[in-house]
């Protein structure tokens, strides 16, 4: 019993210093003051700036562009890797292994160097960096978790369904589509989600890679802010109603597949 | 010809080729031009002299071990706090687990460049200087869940025979945890140092942010130099780093990071 | 009676996967409404074969017809053949009538056909009422019966089944059995059936292929398999026997564990070495008298439900396995006795291991991816191809991999009442054939050395 409270402490201790920065800016949010720390008075005037259009312009921008960026990556990396997956699964074993060692090359790399010699590539080919290029990159870093959430649905699923399908008169294209697609859903959605949060969260690779046209998305903007001297205020906010939807949702998430377990 | 790309793409194995291609071009050849411009110079030449000049340059030298050194400090920390709690979660029900789990995961949907913010704006607030503690406390706290999850993940599919069939031959509960759940465990432990370790010494932007700028890491020399049009030389040192990447990996059990990563944070 | 048309013809078939030869010319005629078992251990072929038929995978060489025209080309989803599946291969996301009906709704048939279709194999499968289930919610006996019914309301000209029942209990297993037996009766249609259980091959089948190492063994009525085995192998693998080494001393006239015995197999040279086979329900063990053609001392007696089954070595040192209603307690001096007619003489397939080998020079040869040393010196130019020859009993088997000169997995044991002849398979897939009395474990990894003294150059 003793031991159990310990434990139950211990993992409470950790997770307020996890959350307790997170808390400090939520806190903040409720505050005018231009200073991260400095309360000054009760106030929802932040929240109700962030939607006030032409007051951010720049931060709304921004915030567009990580979403739109992220949801191209995402959805590019999830149709790439998926195919990735099929293809790896059938590939014999020796191949199979070395392309699997391949994949885990960009997961391995440090941001900055993938960074660095994405760099490199664009500038060599000429290509003038900005949203292509962004996505590219993003393309490149998400696609092996896609794979690696796709590929133990592979192994999971009975290796004779397809066949099945093809048995019972169904052409390649139908099997895939009516048995295959439905079988591989679950890992290509974790696999696209997970593409999404890292394409979002990047900002090394996307510094890199995102040009001086002007083009900036939340990362290179808080970063230019910061270098600047301060948070722009309404970041806060904003932060706080990311991280709440996400917890929201995740928890929700959680709950409806212990439910459907039992 | 027609026929021929029909059964072209009837062949699954070959549906793996545009990511080969992808891979290729994104992964492969922009590697090996790191290569080329580290032993380049700028006019295309062979040469030596960017590495001689990292060897030679005291200032990118001693920012290179430092690097190293933090990112050990962080590493062991991280492993410190983090195994007792994978562990801790390991023996949970498997429903609290998830979502404690969960929750240990939560915090790196929020931006890490405004979740460092947060963490300079703790200090300030807790009135405690900024220097190398506040960058320690910072990685700690944006890596510790990269330790967490991978050991995790192995502890909970340990079979919990196995725990009994040591402890029906006569371990005692330190035995059990040293002679049985620890060398398990080992395959978690050792992608979660590279999760943590890797990403550690190449960060940048963290270290300047948390102390003011005082403090430079490995990752902000590279981004420094790459940045004021010095390829060769910010390649050269992308060379070294990946080395040292290659090494630790190597000491490391070669890519345990593979199963750790499989099915996704999520 | 005339004989029904053939609806499967299997000319010439092989497959490789990679350097691996998994079948090896097959040959191969399925008549109409026969129900054809292919049987063989793991490994033999048999699922490969299947899947062949089925078109999932296209042979290397060879050709089949089915009903008369060649599809060795046609892709699975043309063939008018169905298949059930060793683990079902339900589809997860549809439910049992959704299963069922996937084919139908494939063929565009009009929804009221094929509802009556669907209720009436679902019947047929006793699972009437199962219609909405979720196909996981469903046991491993219901699952199969789905899968069953999801081939057989196509209405296939060939129904294969690939060891359907491989992943249930016993139980379970023998009414399914008795079912599936039924089911063909009823259909009319040919069912083609793998299985590595011999008791259910004799028990469902009008004809058995038995396969090992890609080949067919034998083909025959389960009556003709089980008492004409053609070979050791088939003898081993169908029902438990006796087999040992003999010599032919002349027509009608076979010696085995040092006794002569009247048989009534004719036709091989004089002393030509052979395999004798003696099922254990054929030897007759008594009270010693004068009727005995030899005797032996009981080693073990275990009751089996009706029989009892008993080791007797005799006093030259040979093995014998016995069933009889009848025990002799361990240690008992008996007499047995065989008859001429259940003594089956077989040809050995072979007296002595041979290779293909390169000349090194005057003392190296090199086969089975390996130089050795040899005692003699040859005189054979280098670089030449020879045929070397080596005995069963002077190979040495390690059991440390790294102690040998090249590393085997032990593959199949045959017990020849006083020795082991074990087939060995190198990493390229070479059989060696071994006579050991050391005893080893089926999967065995080992290490070979071949010993100089024992290697046979055969010039060519």
């Amino acid at each position: 019993m003793i031991k159990r409270i310990l434990s139950r402490s211990y993992l409470g201790v950790l997770l307020i210093m996890l959350y307790a920065p997170i808390l400090i800016i939520i806190i903040f949010s409720f505050t005018e003051s231009k200073v991260l720390g400095n309360w000054t008075g009760f106030s929802f005037k932040l929240y109700t700036s962030i939607f006030k259009s032409g007051v951010h312009h720049s931060l709304s921008n921004a915030l567009w562009n990580t979403l739109i960026i992220g949801l191209i990556s995402a959805f590019a990396s999830m149709i790439l890797g998926t195919m990735a997956a099929i293809g790896i699964y059938n590939l014999r074993p020796r191949a199979r292994k070395t392309v699997q060692l391949l994949n885990t090359i960009p997961i391995l790399n440090p941001d900055i160097i993938t960074a660095i010699s994405l760099f490199l590539l664009f500038i060599s080919l000429g290509f003038s960096q900005g949203y292509t290029t962004v996505i590219l990159a993003h393309i490149t870093f998400c696609t092996p978790y896609v794979v690696l959430s796709v590929l133990p649905r592979l192994r999971r699923m009975n290796e004779n369904l397809y066949e099945a399908a093809l048995d019972l008169g169904a052409t390649p294209f139908y099997a895939l589509r009516k048995i295959m697609l439905p079988e591989l859903k679950p890992g290509m959605i974790s696999g696209f989600i997970l593409a999404f949060t890292l394409s979002i969260d990047d900002f090394v690779v996307t510094l890199f890679t995102i040009g001086n046209q002007g083009l900036e998305t939340l990362s290179t903007y808080i970063y230019a802010d910061a270098r600047k001297g301060g948070l722009t205020p309404e970041l806060r906010p904003l932060s706080a109603i990311i991280f709440i939807t996400v917890l929201v949702l995740l928890l929700f998430i959680n709950q409806r597949s212990v439910k459907k377990k039992r | 010809m027609q026929r021929n790309l029909k059964s072209f793409i009837g062949l699954r194995r070959n549906w793996s080729i545009p990511y080969l291609l992808f891979l290729a071009l994104f992964v492969l050849i922009p590697l090996g031009l790191i290569v080329y411009y580290a032993f380049t110079s700028h006019d295309g030449a062979f040469t030596l002299t960017n590495f001689r000049k990292f060897w030679m340059h005291p200032e990118a030298m001693n920012t290179f071990i430092f690097s190293i050194g933090i990112a050990l400090i962080t590493t062991v920390l991280c492993l410190i706090l983090g195994y007792p709690a994978a562990y801790i979660l390991s023996r949970m029900e498997s429903q609290n687990a998830q979502i404690l789990v969960l929750l240990f995961i939560l915090p790196m949907w929020v931006n890490f460049l405004i979740r460092t913010l947060a963490t300079v704006a703790l200090f300030d607030f807790l009135s405690l200087p900024l220097g190398k503690g506040s960058l320690i406390f910072g990685m700690v706290y944006n890596f510790l869940p990269f330790m967490i999850y991978p050991i995790y993940n192995i502890l909970q599919k340990t079979d919990s025979n196995l725990i009994e069939a040591a402890q029906d031959l006569g371990a005692n509960p330190r035995q059990v945890f040293l002679k049985t759940i620890l060398p398990l465990s080992a395959p978690g432990i050792s992608s979660g140092i590279m999760m943590v370790f890797m990403p550690v010494i190449s960060t940048f932007a963290i270290a300047e942010l948390l102390t003011i700028n005082n403090i430079k890491l490995f990752g902000t020399t590279l981004q420094e130099n790459i940045y004021n049009g010095m390829w060769n030389y910010g390649a050269a040192l992308s060379l070294v780093m990946l080395l040292l990447i290659g090494l630790t990996s190597l000491l490391n059990n070669e890519g345990t990071a593979n199963d750790s990563a499989e099915g996704g944070l999520i | 009676m005339q004989k029904p048309e053939p609806i499967i013809t299997i000319e010439h078939v092989s497959h490789s996967f990679g350097d691996k030869i998994v079948l090896d010319d097959i040959n191969l005629v399925v008549r109409k409404g026969e129900f054809v078992t292919i049987l063989g251990p793991s490994g033999c072929g048999k699922t490969t074969l299947l899947r062949l038929i089925a078109g999932f995978q296209k042979a290397s060489e060879g050709k089949f017809t089915l009903g008369g025209t060649d599809v060795t080309e046609t892709p699975p989803h043309h063939r008018p053949v169905n298949t059930v599946f060793q683990k079902y291969a339900l589809f997860p996301h549809l439910n049992v009538y959704q299963n069922i009906a996937f084919g139908l709704n494939l063929k565009k048939l009009p929804s009221a056909d094929i509802k009556r279709k669907v209720m009436h194999v679902l019947k047929m499968v006793t699972m009437t009422d199962y219609e909405e289930r979720d196909v996981g919610s469903l046991s491993g006996g219901q699952q199969q019966r789905v899968a069953i019914a999801r081939a057989i309301v196509n209405e296939p000209q060939v129904l294969l089944l690939d060891e359907p029942l491989a992943a249930l209990d016993l139980k379970m297993r023998k009414d399914m059995q008795m079912e599936i037996r039924a089911m063909h009766k009823k259909l009319g249609i040919t069912f083609v059936y793998v299985t590595h259980d011999q008791e259910e091959a004799l028990t469902l089948s009008d004809t058995i292929v038995v396969m090992s190492e890609g080949k067919i063994q034998q083909i025959g009525t389960p009556t003709e398999i089980y008492n004409e085995p053609a070979n050791a192998f088939v003898a081993d693998f169908i029902g438990e026997s006796n087999i040992m080494n003999g010599v032919m001393i002349k027509d009608s006239l076979v010696e085995f564990a040092d006794h002569q015995f009247e048989c009534v197999d004719k036709g091989f040279g004089q002393n030509e070495p052979v395999d004798v086979v003696l099922r254990p329900e054929d030897i007759y063990i008594f009270e010693l008298s004068e009727a005995a053609q030899f005797t032996g001392t009981v080693t073990s007696c275990i009751f089996k439900g009706v029989h009892y089954e008993m080791m007797v070595i005799t006093p030259e040192g040979y093995e014998f396995l016995i069933q009889d209603y009848h025990n002799f307690e361990v240690g008992r001096t008996v007499s047995l006795l065989v008859k001429p007619n259940d003594i089956h003489v077989m040809k050995k397939e072979r007296l002595i291991n041979t290779f293909e080998g390169v000349v090194i020079d005057k003392t190296q040869v090199r086969f089975l991816g390996h130089t050795f040393k040899l005692d003699e010196k040859i005189s054979v130019a280098n670089g030449s191809k020879v045929k070397v020859a080596v005995d069963f009993n002077k190979i040495i088997l390690q059991d440390n991999e790294e102690d040998g000169m090249i590393r085997g997995d032990v593959r199949f044991i045959l017990y020849k009442g006083d020795h082991y002849h074990l087939t060995v398979v190198t990493k390229d897939q070479e059989h060696i054939f071994v006579d050991t009395n050391d005893v080893w474990d089926d999967g065995d990894r080992i290490g070979i050395t071949i010993p100089p003294e024992s290697i046979q150059i055969i010039n060519q």
